[in-house]
């Protein structure tokens, strides 16, 4: 008993040489890997329009139901938030909106230092979470893959996307 | 200056000096803890966090001073002023340097064990007076430990007293001019500081407040200044001990003159408070029964074997 004892004090008083594992963090800040989950962003497609398209599965998929948003449709037809509202006093940073986001618009980025005084500076509005940039997935437009015909883009025109097929002409029989 | 204002003056100092200790001895345990675990400690206030100790006063001085309605305000009000009183009183005997003294007591290592006897009480008194499950449990706990303690702490002690011949704490250093009492007392010295740190409650033998255990046992209920108090007459208790464990194994004041005798003292202490601290880092703490057992089965023969022998030595000496 007394030389393990003797063994764990000699080894605990080691320690005093080696190197800390704290960062003095305002001085240096931590390296944080891009996908650590922090603040949360709204990017842009390669165009710079808007990526989301308000279809609530982000706000459906948030524990703490503290995304808000109201859908709405441009001249174009495309849909987009009229509001998308997200209060960080109760968000919990799990990253479920991101997962859920079929177009790469809500994203969770490294940045953390987002603390207030008062809290109600916390709720984030469209504004605060748009950034300009397509954050981590460059190049990718939701509309140039998907199947809809909007904004002049026809069926078949998009990414990787063959021209619609008349089904009658797959029929068998009629030879024409 | 008159004599007798030197001696007030000086008395003084002896009051304050074991309190600013105190006070920096939390900063110096935040920060040697942190370092053991790889951390850094509080480092943020003042140079190297050293006002840190300022920081948690005026914290612990602005709380609110609330004594819970279903205990005995009288005993819990003097209970953490018993252990503050009995450890200031207990350094009026030590000597802090040649001609560095309150009083040269021919008594003085029994004045130190009495104070520190006196000492337990406040645990006991604080645990029963905040009338509370767990602090009574610590209460329990702390009296089980001081019938095991005292025991071999003073005996302990005995084979010091049978070298140097007395109990007068200047003339025990004085004896140890040749060689330091660790070396011929090595068992004692080992016995003494499991006692000490059992008298102190401090880590591995915290067992009356056993934080994980008994939420805080016997301060469970205190708060405020009333909580400073016995935290602060837990660090002076560690002052004390190791104060003394300097006078009467490590040759108190003398060394080298090359330093004044107060420095040397001090830093016999300061080393002696950094391995309490290291203790607390590294050993876990024992089931109560376990340090009764040990404490009764393998210290106190042990107190008394090595009393025997010291006796026998010394008595061959002399040739009797």
């Amino acid at each position: 008993m007394i030389p393990s004892m003797a063994r764990t004090i000699w080894r605990v008083f080691v320690h005093l040489f080696s190197k800390s594992e704290t960062i003095g963090y305002p001085e240096t800040k931590p390296y944080l890997p891009p996908r650590y989950r922090a603040r949360i962003v709204l990017s842009r497609d390669p165009d710079g329009g808007e990526r989301c398209v308000a279809c609530n599965l982000c706000a459906v998929a948030c524990p703490v139901d503290c995304i808000a948003l109201q859908a709405t449709e441009d001249e174009r037809g495309r849909r987009y938030p009229e509001f998308f509202r997200i209060n960080f006093s109760r968000c919990i940073f799990c990253g479920m909106c991101e997962e859920a986001c079929p177009t790469y618009a809500i994203q969770l980025t490294p940045d953390f230092e987002m603390s207030e005084f008062d809290r109600t500076k916390l709720v984030y509005e469209k504004h605060d979470l748009t950034i300009d940039g397509p954050g981590k997935y460059p190049g990718y437009d939701y509309y140039r893959h998907a199947g809809l015909a909007i904004g002049g883009k026809g069926k078949g025109e998009g990414v990787n996307e063959q021209p619609p097929v008349d089904v009658h002409t797959l029929l068998p029989g009629e030879a024409d | 200056m008159s004599e007798f204002g030197s001696t007030v003056l000086f008395s003084l100092a002896v009051v304050h000096a074991p309190l600013l200790t105190a006070a920096f001895l939390i900063w110096l345990e935040r920060r040697l803890l942190g370092l053991w675990q790889d951390r850094l400690g509080p480092n943020r206030v003042g140079p190297f966090g050293l006002l840190q100790p300022v920081a948690d006063i005026v914290k612990i001085f602005t709380k609110q001073d609330w004594i819970p309605p279903f205990a005995d305000r009288g005993v819990f009000v003097i209970a953490p002023v018993i252990v503050v009183t009995t450890v200031l009183m207990g350094f009026a005997v030590v000597p802090f340097g040649p001609e560095l003294w309150v009083i040269d007591l021919n008594v003085g290592l029994l004045y130190f064990l009495a104070m520190m006897a006196i000492g337990a009480y406040s645990v006991v008194l604080g645990g029963w007076a905040s009338n509370s499950k767990y602090s009574l449990l610590g209460a329990l706990r702390s009296a089980a430990q001081v019938i095991t303690y005292e025991v071999f702490l003073g005996l302990s002690l005995l084979g010091v007293v049978a070298m140097a011949g007395t109990f007068n704490l200047r003339e025990i250093v004085e004896a140890q001019r040749g060689v330091w009492n660790i070396v011929p007392q090595f068992l004692g010295f080992f016995i003494f500081f499991m006692a000490g740190l059992a008298e102190t409650h401090r880590l591995p033998f915290d067992i009356p407040e056993a934080e994980a255990e008994l939420v805080a046992g016997f301060h469970s209920e205190y708060s405020g200044m009333k909580f400073g108090m016995f935290f602060v007459g837990e660090y002076m208790g560690i002052v004390l001990v190791a104060a003394m464990t300097t006078v009467l194994f490590l040759g108190g004041w003398l060394g080298p003159a090359f330093l004044p005798g107060l420095v040397w003292f001090a830093l016999k202490s300061f080393v002696v408070i950094t391995v309490f601290i290291l203790l607390r880092a590294s050993v876990p703490r024992p089931r109560f029964d376990q340090l009764i057992s040990y404490g009764w089965k393998l210290l106190l023969p042990l107190a008394l074997a090595n009393l025997i022998v010291t006796g026998g030595i010394v008595l061959w000496r002399a040739g009797a």
